[in-house]
């Protein structure tokens, strides 16, 4: 049982896709459970992984028993889970299941009854996810990312505003540009190396004193990944999708996709870097890492300057979303000789999910309850659901880097990295966009806390005065938000301080995996 | 290096506070309640710190380690922390009674949020006096920043909110973007060791151009020590009702901002670093000498201003400086004086601004030149102003004397007899900007006791009485401690002595 | 320009043939108005990869990879040695091969679902001409910035 782990983790959520899809068109009320047992069935499977990498070092499973060092052309399917991305499997489980209880009253309400449908997809899109963390197969990367591709397209074009679907349309042509080239590189990798195993690839790159890997074929390869990769995950300046995209798609949706589509997208760039081409290949036969940490400062500057200008809350948190991958793109880039960067930009994948989902379950409860897709309509918003502001304010402190919360720590990893490796400009983009996200969240903070305009004596908020007629019955009637969406709001709060406060085993685990990668490279 | 014991007194210490706050959210029905949980927590933290005490004083330093790895949270209580944790504990209690009778008086709205953010920046206050390392220190650092903002920004008006943008973009951005990435750089430079009690940062580390920039980084970026150009937070906050500008930006916030500064420049550089000479000067004098440029731009700013609570700002923002100066003589005198004018100021300030509210409590009066005469009417008062401001001179009878007398004396030990200057003048300018508040509350000329003339309201005199008790009483005894320590500021030396020479 | 031809063109010209439909398809995606056009032109996009990877697979005089047949081959041809052992030289690499079909699945599931977005993008606009349906928006977002 123990050793059928790793598939489980990806084949709990398709075998609940199979059920929901059959089943789910009967009786709605029978989606929900099916999800929620294989999601806890793939946590259960990612906790039991992790242990065991814990324990022994990492896990090795081939798929139907295609062992690729005995069949004939290389070509079974590994799956291989090591500390890190046993880390960044548990959070896919743990979001995945609080935005499932999320979406309880939620999918059926946005998706005009298509509850089924939803979680179907909902489920694949998590089976895509948690394979392209597990798999160590490049051609299996591409396809589970197009199945992860496949059903974000389809999630965001489910709600009812039209603007979703005009964004989902635009996502489709640049996330399969993405997807081509990535698979581009794989051909030029395998023609190089006749292999698709990353293991095998890196192995044959660096055989005699890395004399293929020098080849410029290989560095073809790997700038085609990367662009694709880049696409995938929003990186500046090719982002253009995903501000649309995860602002006009159903709170469901976007609650899922925000926090776990890009941050996957950059743990299979780092896994890329370090597995596949190696550290050595990448920063000393490559270099190019000014140039990225460039383009990172770039991009987080970008993202949290146009983060300014939004004036609705949802697509504000998009541009933070690309500057967040800038964050992390820039730590995975910055070559220090410790791997400070690295180790930051790994803890900021975790870290960033949460807040993200943190933030995105806050926002989505706001435009609802309150009709406020715009900042100004928050006024008063504190007194009337303390809660949701609450978790709101957690994840928007730890956006802007105020200890304990983990995005404080994450930051301070990767400044740390920024020093070590001498990129300055990397920790003035930092400190710069804290300082942004902290106007940001203030703004919203003070409107949210003491009203629209300046308190004249002690009044009521306003909201009513709103000119449209929906929005001043709602104004008056709004209340806390329901449970189901506030424990998922709750209990990721409380994540995001604890993954804060107890940063130290959290780091110990990743400084020790990614060491010896780093060593090999001298 | 003094030894330790291990001890979650420090923990508790702190939580008191914070554990108040659902307490005091439960009762926010029920005001009788809610201040009686404000002052059970008050009194039971008290005696924790009370109880940290026992053990410091004997020279050990009681340590809890929280979080271990990497980036440790740690608590530590030694002798200067102790000095800092009693003044603000002891104080809050006052405040706490003197926020009932001035929230009451005015009948100000959302009173329970205001006593629970209260609860929580003393959490924060004694967090950094007990931070064990930078990263500690830092972290409670920010919270007081937030916790602290709803207070500034009480009154939610145009004012206010101005007034707490000005405060947190002062506070928040210059410590994420000079104290963060100082700390980060110390913390690399030292190879992941952040904690206090060894100089961390040893001589020969550091070059005397990144020294200087490392230090002024820390001191800026700790803005909550109001030096300039880094100071106008300080004024801004005065909006804030008069309990959250007596206890924060007398005694809790500011005194954190030159606690931070303390605690860099005596643990986290060796004393070589500072004193490497760049031309004429070394490291340790540019800090001396900014912090002397505010001293005597404050203190004249401060003469030239009307409004009562504006002009405590000022002078609050020289008498910041004055300990940082008094820090960056690296003398020992001069550390002892420093560390004492910590307990000086703060009781003789927390007395001053007590004073400003229980006036425009009873009167509504904000300006000084509406106080001639009202001296008379309120004789408590201002007899407690008056004892007050001597504390901020340094005048006898009253703490500020013996520390003032410290910072001079080592000043001249040091033998930087321009920064001596610096406080003599200072100390002329202080007595420059109070005493006449003073003179003219008790001794207003004829005419001027009669507003028919002055014309703007009709304002009856022989109706104004002293504000109410619980004003007046606080401000009592915080005049009374200010008289007191003069006599009995035997244990405070103990401590301050202790400091030193751990160092 | 001869030299040029047999050196650079003539040894590569799959590649040449893959890169030159790509962009074609790139093309289409950046430049066309027309929604439809654009996926036609995301779908030569995806083929030119295709033909890429069939075409690496191929090899001059080589069979069809079936193991049976691959092995009389080598009986008959009696080269190497042990009896069954496979000579790689006498049939095509299978395994690019065998990619592709997952890719064409891929690339067919796709263009379904983005057929399908643009079917509902009629019905939500009445038009499947880019230009229109960005001045909808605009329009629409004037009215009402809630959309």
């Amino acid at each position: 049982m123990a050793d059928q782990f790793p598939a489980i983790i990806v084949l709990a959520p398709l075998f609940g896709a199979l059920i929901v899809g059959l089943a789910g068109s009967r009786d709605h009320r029978i989606c929900f459970p099916v999800v929620l047992v294989s999601l806890a069935v793939s946590l259960f499977a990612s906790l039991g992984v992790f242990l065991q990498v814990l324990q022994s070092g990492p896990v090795s499973y081939f798929m139907s028993g295609w062992d690729t060092e005995k069949s004939v052309l290389g070509a079974g399917i590994e799956l291989r889970i090591d500390a890190i991305n046993g880390l960044v499997l548990i959070v896919i489980a743990v979001v995945s299941i609080l935005v499932s209880i999320f979406s309880i009253r939620r999918a059926g309400e946005e998706t005009t009854e298509k509850t089924p449908q939803f979680y179907v997809l909902f489920l694949l899109l998590t089976v895509g996810i948690f394979g392209m963390t597990v798999t160590n197969d490049a051609f299996n990367l591409f396809v589970l990312v197009e199945v992860s591709s496949l059903t974000s397209y389809a999630l965001i074009a489910m709600g009812k505003a039209r603007r979703g679907t005009m964004a989902a349309f635009n996502y489709i042509l640049m996330g399969t540009v993405g997807a081509s080239f990535y698979l581009l590189g794989v051909g030029y990798l395998y023609l190089k190396t006749g292999t698709l195993n990353m293991g095998h690839i890196h192995e044959v790159l660096t055989a005699n004193g890395g004399e293929i890997g020098r080849s410029p074929s290989v560095m073809v390869a790997f700038v085609m990944i990367l662009v694709g990769l880049w696409i995938k995950m929003a990186f500046f300046p090719l982002y253009g999708w995903l501000p649309n995209a995860y602002s006009y798609a159903p709170s469901t949706s976007g609650c899922i996709l925000a926090p776990l589509m890009t941050k996957v997208s950059v743990y299979v760039m780092i896994r890329v870097m370090l597995g596949v081409f190696g550290w050595e290949w990448v920063f000393g036969h490559l270099g190019w890492n000014h140039a990225v940490v460039w383009l990172a400062v770039i991009a987080i500057l970008a993202g949290s300057v146009l983060a300014l200008a939004q004036r609705e809350l949802k697509k504000m948190l998009c541009y933070l979303i690309v500057a967040e991958v800038g964050y992390m793109v820039g730590g995975a880039w910055l070559a220090d000789s410790e791997g400070w960067g690295m180790t930051g930009a790994i803890y900021h994948i975790l870290a960033d999910a949460f807040m993200t989902l943190c933030l995105f379950i806050a926002a989505s409860i706001l435009v609802k309850r309150c009709k406020a897709r715009r900042i100004e309509d928050l006024g008063g918003m504190f007194k009337k659901m303390p809660v949701t502001m609450t978790g709101f304010i957690i994840g928007a402190l730890a956006m802007i880097g105020i200890p304990p919360t983990c995005g404080f720590f994450s930051k301070f990893y990767l400044i740390r990295g920024g020093i070590e490796s001498g990129h300055w400009e990397f920790v003035a983009a930092l400190i710069l966009s804290s300082l942004i996200n902290a106007v940001l969240f203030f703004r919203i903070f003070e409107i949210a806390f003491f009203g629209n305009k300046p308190a004249e004596g002690h009044g009521h908020e306003e909201g009513e005065t709103s000119e449209q007629g929906s929005i001043g019955e709602q104004a008056l009637s709004v209340r806390e938000a329901r449970l189901s969406t506030l424990i998922p709001l709750l209990v990721t709060a409380a994540i995001v301080i604890l993954l804060g406060v107890f940063n130290g085993p959290v780091i110990a685990v990743i400084r020790s995996a990614i060491e010896p990668l780093i060593a090999v490279g001298g | 290096m003094t030894d330790s014991v291990n001890s979650l007194l420090p923990v508790w210490a702190c939580l008191a506070s914070l554990l108040a706050v659902p307490a005091i959210l439960i009762f926010r029905k029920e005001p009788f309640l809610r201040e009686g949980a404000t002052f059970v927590a008050g009194l039971v933290k008290l005696g924790f710190v009370i109880a940290i005490y026992q053990h410091v004083k004997n020279g050990t330093a009681v340590e809890c380690v929280l979080i271990e790895g990497p980036l440790p949270i740690v608590l530590r209580v030694d002798a200067l922390g102790m000095v800092f944790a009693l003044v603000a504990s002891s104080l809050w209690i006052l405040t706490s009674l003197y926020a009932i009778g001035y929230m009451r008086g005015l009948k100000e709205h959302s009173q329970t949020r205001f006593f629970a953010f209260f609860a929580v920046s003393l959490f924060a206050t004694l967090g950094v006096a007990f931070a064990g390392n930078l990263l500690t220190l830092y972290l409670f650092y920010e919270i007081l920043s937030l916790s602290t903002w709803p207070l500034v920004t009480h009154h939610q008006d145009k004012e206010a909110r101005s007034g707490g943008r000005t405060y947190l973009a002062h506070l928040l951005g210059t410590s994420v973007a000079f104290a963060l990435p100082a700390l980060i750089f110390t913390w690399v430079k030292t190879g992941s060791e952040i904690e206090f009690g060894k100089a961390i940062l040893e001589s020969g580390d550091l070059g005397p151009w990144p020294t200087v920039a490392l230090l002024l980084a820390f001191c800026f970026g700790f803005s909550k020590a109001g030096m300039m150009p880094f100071h106008s937070w300080l004024p801004g906050a005065m909006v804030a009702p008069t309990p959250v500008s007596a206890l924060l930006h007398a005694v809790a916030v500011v005194k954190v901002g030159v606690f931070c500064v303390i605690r860099v420049v005596t643990e986290v550089f060796d004393t070589d670093l500072l004193t490497q000479a760049i031309g004429a000067l070394s490291p340790s004098e540019i800090l001396a000498w900014v912090a002397a440029f505010t001293v005597l731009v404050s203190s004249l700013i401060a003469l030239t201003q009307d409004n009562l609570k504006r002009r405590l700002a000022f002078s609050t923002i020289g008498q910041l400086s004055y300990i940082v100066l008094g820090v960056a003589l690296l003398h020992d005198l001069a550390w002892r004086g420093s560390v004492l004018h910590i307990a000086a100021h703060a009781t003789g300030k927390i007395t001053l601004f007590f004073c400003a509210g229980a006036i425009y409590v009873a009167t509504g009066k904000k300006y000084i030149s509406q106080m001639r005469g009202l001296g008379r009417r309120m004789p408590i008062t201002f007899t407690a102003f008056f004892i007050g401001s001597l504390g901020v001179i340094g005048l006898p009878p009253s703490l500020g004397l013996i520390s003032k007398f410290h910072l001079v004396l080592g000043a001249a030990n040091a033998g930087q007899i321009a920064l001596l200057v610096v406080f003599l003048i200072s100390t002329i300018l202080n007595a420059a900007y109070f005493l006449p508040i003073v003179y003219q509350a008790f001794f207003p000329k004829s005419d001027e006791v009669d507003p028919g003339e002055a014309g703007a309201e009709k304002f009856s005199w022989h109706s104004v009485k002293e504000a109410p008790w619980a004003c007046v009483v606080p401000l009592s005894i915080t005049a009374l401690l200010s008289f007191g320590l003069f006599f009995t500021s035997g244990f405070l030396q103990e401590l301050v002595k202790l400091f030193v020479a751990s160092h | 320009m001869k030299e040029f031809f047999e050196t650079s063109i003539e040894p590569h010209f799959n590649y040449w043939v893959y890169v030159i439909l790509m962009m074609i398809g790139l093309w289409a995606v950046i430049a066309k108005n027309n929604l439809i056009k654009k996926l036609i032109g995301m779908s030569i996009f995806q083929t030119a990869i295709i033909l890429f990877y069939v075409s690496v697979g191929v090899k001059k005089g080589s069979g069809i990879p079936i193991i049976p047949k691959a092995k009389e081959a080598a009986a008959g041809a009696g080269e190497h040695g042990a009896a069954g052992a496979v000579n790689p030289d006498l049939f095509a690499n299978p395994l690019p091969h065998v990619l592709m079909l997952t890719a064409i699945v891929v690339g067919v599931s796709t263009l379904g679902v983005a057929l399908a977005v643009a079917q509902q993008l009629f019905k939500d606009f009445g038009t499947l001409e880019e230009d229109e349906i960005l001045e909808q928006i605009k329009t629409a977002d004037k009215a009402s910035p809630d959309g």
